[in-house]
């Protein structure tokens, strides 16, 4: 174990230089008297170039380094539910009681708590077969989740159990012990930048519901699959990643503030151990870990932040669970590699980002995806990327890397949001290519024609944008009568379905039947108006009917059945008295 | 024993290189004493074992081989205490009206760590600046950091003083104090900022930091730092409510690009460095409350933006690490309105958790969308007209082209001393509302359209705000 300890020869910024030790890409090392966290990212001769999850100040060249002989890794196991870690997997209540309202540095915390019993329930018995991957038992984690413990993915773990116990364990003792006397405990740590692998992988064909109309209806997301939110600043990307993480279907939900705002992040912190799941009536906090590196937290953890959330959502797919990851926002990430870059005097790419900038975007997003895990399981991790292009220009890297990859795209767009249309996602530039793969699970499980429904709507929205045109030369009133319904069908869409009140109790979560019904009876009134149209009434007396400002309230109640046929019958009737 | 080194290699723009010294710390502060006897200060950016970069803080003029260097073994602090407020300050902290030097209660790291995103508080007080735009469309909290993008020739620092003048949170009297710090603005406008201080007595409560267009641009770089670090004193050990005014970002930033190209390092967007986002977010992130401390720290930043152009790195930056924006348009300053606020492109991102019942009112939300609705909606028409000519428009349409206009005219135009209530800024807003039919406000619940609309279009309640307003006598009474 020769060159263990090194010395620090040069300090700029969070990059530092260190001599004297034989340290592998990626080795985490300790740096400096206060023992600061530091992972290898660059060998040079002799020179082995650290990036430091911490802040550098007062370091001074020949203080010692000490090579940890691992990666960074992070602690899975029970306990990691209901957490709210930092960047490097550190829990912020503990560093909250280590070192008070400000974080200090040189502070370890371990990921779990290594103090708490979790009660466990072996499913095999000495004597069985076990290999990588595999379930061997269980522990009640939170009130909806149990965690099911693994056998650690990796190629020692085969062979026969010789022993196995029953009864309350803390993270770190031995549960387990196999014939070739490797031991097994309740947690294992896993590097961050390795993928844990699928046995197989399969395309995605269940929709991960968000509650959400314009994503549910018209651009919806595949379990395993992944999505993009671009959108400039003030557009409504944070909130609609809460939203997403409050009400999407999805068993664990991984939210990683990545170099976001301090005071948001506390919202997150504080609103979501009070909020309740709509099915199961439990704390949503107990399905969700948090991940909080807000920006002005030290640059390098900002840029692991992502790893060690991917590698927590991976780890419960292994579990047979259906995981949805939001990242808020990978263009921080890609700014924070981007600073380590240019720190290390890389040739930069465009925009000064580094060449490989496409890569681990690329990296990043495919280890996303559903299909069977190693222990014979089915599960998914779900990814939905905010990206915050600089002006709101798409044509930016980041963003374009990412469409790359990514199959459905949520456009945000900041001219709706000044109007206070909210969800701003732009249903004109936005796509979704899961459409087709999700129609089969739609009709058999809302409604048969809700593809047609939805196509419908698209279709009314995109002629509106085409009028919308024309009007803008000659005025609405010169258009066909039949057009200026279609204006009103299209204005009905928005206002009536479209937008989404995030901040309202019953509005914020929206079931997809209830989706369904709102634009069904927007459309239903469409084909009564078109028929009254044909039949010769004027477009002045069917604008002016008073049932359909009707629809605009039934988002906002409980009860939208009785309501939205309320509303239906009395369409009838106003329609019968004008024709 | 502290040891000096005469082994300067290099100078070049703000940066000295001195080779041969003991292990340095990065970050560590640094004096630099010239063969004539100033004594210039600065910090390490770049530390190895044979050779030391220092950014000098006041600029590398006069600097030669024969300097004295020397390392003082710690980060650069700046001394706190409670004497401070009153004072005027230089960039770097050092006193700039003739005064005493200031008497160190505590020494504060300029660099503050981050806070535990676990502890910090949601900031929800609702801040009442008088300033019906602000108050009504992009409310301010407590704790938040709100800039004003600005250009240049636009009255920002008139809207900055207004703010600091009148800013107050409703039923709560705590202590509030404010911290100034200027960036490479003229001496004409500090002038005007210390002299609007002196002239309303909240000098007493403010500590100034003064980095005029002539100092040194290095030192920009550490200014408010300074300032944060002394606003983090006051309200986390003495908890008060510190209003921190910073201006101009635009200024700093370029100093930042300046150090930069000196370092030689490879550059951005517009040759901005890459880690600027990071280098801003350690500013903005300042703001805020902490579990457990009465004090807050309130930010109004301030910068210009070149050529208007939202876009540019540092309002762009800025944007994604601010909780929102005030967004001041040329077009409506050139119409005469002060202040000339845009409601359209401006934010409050916090605002939903200062505003509705028991805090403000429980309309604001739903109204405030709805002067927002209609406004973009009438600007948009504004463009119809020209092409299509006011005939051409339906009713509804001319209804909203008035709403505009009265909207900027009536509720976004105020004068610069005047200071309307929370309920007189929502009552006017109720009123332009009536400009338009009841039915149409379907921003609006029901429920609420009932209870403030009145029945008719001319409801006694919207006359209220037609009254002289009280609070100005009020002002008049504080400023004696």
């Amino acid at each position: 174990m020769k060159n263990e300890n090194g010395k620090l020869i040069r300090i700029a910024g969070p990059v530092v230089v260190a001599t004297g030790i034989d340290a592998k890409m990626y080795d985490l090392c300790k740096v400096g008297s206060e023992g600061l966290l530091g992972e290898v990212i660059q060998i040079d001769g002799d020179n082995t170039i650290i990036q430091v999850y911490e802040e550098t100040a007062g370091l001074k060249p020949g203080e010692v380094v000490i090579n940890q002989k691992k990666a960074l890794s992070v602690k899975l196991g029970p306990g990691l539910l209901t957490s709210i870690y930092d960047g490097i997997q550190r829990p912020l209540p503990v560093l909250d009681k280590k070192m008070g309202a400000f974080i200090l540095r040189g502070v370890d915390a371990s990921g779990l708590d290594e103090e708490k019993k979790w009660k466990f329930k072996p499913i095999v018995k000495k004597g069985d077969e076990v290999k990588p991957g595999m379930i061997i038992g269980e522990v009640k984690e939170t009130k909806t989740i149990n965690h099911k413990i693994l056998i650690p993915p990796s190629k020692e773990f085969i062979g026969k159990i010789k022993e196995i116990k029953t009864g309350e364990f803390n993270v770190n003792e031995i549960i387990a012990t196999l014939d070739n006397g490797t031991e097994i405990k309740l947690s294992h740590e896993w590097p961050v930048r390795v993928p844990r692998k699928l046995k197989l992988k399969v395309a995605p064909s269940m929709p991960l519901l968000t509650g959400q109309r314009i994503f549910d209806g018209l651009f919806p997301l595949a379990k395993g699959g992944v999505a993009a939110i671009p959108g400039p600043f003030g557009a409504g990307k944070t909130v609609a990643q809460q939203q997403l993480a409050k009400w999407s279907d999805a068993d664990i939900v991984v939210y990683i503030g990545c170099g976001e705002r301090g005071n948001e992040m506390t919202e997150v912190l504080k609103e979501f151990p009070h909020l309740k799941d709509p099915k199961s009536g439990q704390a949503l906090m107990n399905r969700t870990v948090l991940i909080a590196n807000t920006s002005n937290m030290p640059v390098a953890a900002r840029e692991a932040s992502i790893y060690t959330g991917i590698t927590i959502a991976e780890y419960y797919r292994d579990q047979g669970y259906s995981v949805a990851l939001m990242a808020d926002s990978t263009s921080r990430w890609a700014e924070a590699m981007r600073e380590i870059s240019s720190r290390l005097e890389e040739m930069p790419g465009e925009e000064g980002y580094p060449a490989y900038l496409g890569t681990r975007l690329a990296e990043f997003y495919e280890r996303a995806g559903t299909g069977t895990t190693l222990s014979g399981e089915s599960g998914s991790v779900s990814v939905i990327g905010a990206v915050s292009p600089p002006g709101g220009d798409f044509s930016e890297p980041v963003t374009q890397n990412t469409l790359r990859v990514t199959k459905a795209f949520w456009a945000l767009d900041a001219k709706l949001a000044q109007r206070r249309h909210f969800p701003s996602i732009n249903w004109l530039t936005s796509y979704s290519l899961y459409n087709k793969t999700l129609e089969k699970w739609y009709s058999e499980n809302v409604d048969p024609s809700w593809t047609k429904l939805m196509s419908e709507i698209i279709k009314i929205l995109q002629e509106e944008e085409k009028l919308l045109e024309i009007v803008q030369l000659v005025g609405s009133d010169a258009l066909p009568e039949k057009q200026q319904l279609t204006l009103e069908v299209a204005r009905m869409i928005r206002e009536f379905f479209l937008q989404q009140n995030a901040f309202h109790d019953i509005d914020t979560y929206c079931e997809p039947k209830k989706t369904f019904m709102l634009a069904d009876t927007i459309l239903y009134f469409s084909d009564k108006a078109h028929s009254a149209l044909n039949e010769g009434v004027s477009i002045t007396t069917v604008l002016n009917l008073e049932s359909k400002e009707e629809i605009a309230n039934v988002k906002f109640i409980e009860d939208f059945e009785t309501e939205l046929n309320k509303i239906k019958l009395a369409m009838d009737n106003e329609f019968s008295k004008i024709t | 024993m502290i040891k000096e080194y005469k082994t300067i290699s290099k100078i070049a723009g703000p940066l000295v290189f001195v080779k041969k010294t003991h292990p340095v710390g990065y970050s560590e502060l640094v004096t630099i004493k010239l063969p004539d006897g100033t004594i210039k200060q600065g910090q390490v950016l770049d530390t190895s074992e044979d050779l030391v970069v220092v950014q000098v803080f006041e600029g590398t003029s006069r600097i030669d081989r024969n300097s004295w260097v020397k390392f003082l073994g710690e980060t650069i602090k700046i001394p706190v205490s409670e004497s401070m407020l009153g004072r005027i300050l230089t960039g770097a902290g050092k006193p700039r009206d003739n005064g005493p030097e200031i008497v160190a209660k505590k020494r504060m790291d300029v660099v503050g760590a981050a806070i535990n995103p676990y502890t910090r508080r949601s900031p929800e007080d609702f801040i009442q600046t008088g300033i019906s735009t602000i108050d009504a469309a992009n409310t301010l909290v407590r704790g938040q950091k709100l800039p004003i993008f600005s250009g240049s020739g636009l009255p920002h620092n008139e809207i900055a003083l207004q703010i600091a003048r009148q800013a107050k949170v409703p039923g709560q009297e705590g202590k509030f104090a404010v911290v100034f710090a200027a960036m490479g603005i003229t001496s004409e406008e500090a002038n005007y900022f210390v002299k609007d201080f002196e002239e309303t007595g909240a000098l007493q409560r403010a500590v100034v930091f003064l980095n005029l267009a002539d100092d040194p641009a290095v030192e920009r770089l550490i200014t408010p730092k300074m300032a944060l670090s002394t606003a983090e004193y006051l309200a986390f050990e003495k908890e008060m409510h510190v209003l921190v005014i910073m201006t101009d970002l635009t200024n700093y930033c370029e100093s930042l690009r300046e150090v930069g190209a000196a370092r030689e390092e490879i550059p951005g967007r517009r040759g901005y460095p890459g880690y600027m986002y990071t280098d801003l977010a350690s500013i903005y992130e300042r703001a805020g409350m902490i579990e457990g401390k009465k004090g807050s720290i309130t930010q109004i930043p301030i910068l210009t933006m070149i050529g208007d152009d939202i876009t540019h790195p540092v309002p762009d930056l800025t944007g994604y690490i601010t909780e929102g924006q005030i967004v001041l348009s040329r077009e409506l300053h050139r119409k005469g309105l002060y202040p000339p606020n845009n409601i359209l492109p401006s934010l409050s991102r916090l605002m939903n958790k200062g505003i509705g019942d028991g805090k403000t009112r429980d309309d604001h939300k739903q109204l405030s969308d709805q002067l927002y609705a209609f406004y973009a909606e009438g600007c948009d028409l504004r463009g119809l007209v020209a092409i299509v000519g006011e005939e051409a428009l339906s009713d509804r349409d001319k209804k909203l082209l008035n709403f505009a206009d009265e909207f900027e005219q009536r509720f976004v135009k105020q004068d610069s001393t005047e200071n309307r209530s929370i309920t007189q800024t929502l009552d006017l807003g109720w009123e332009l509302l009536r400009m338009l039919p009841k039915k149409d406000l379907t921003r609006i619940s029901p429920k609420l359209r009932d209870k403030y609309y009145g029945e008719n279009d001319f409801d006694l309640k919207g006359k209220k705000t037609n009254m002289p307003l009280e609070s100005e006598e009020e002002n008049r009474k504080k400023r004696k």
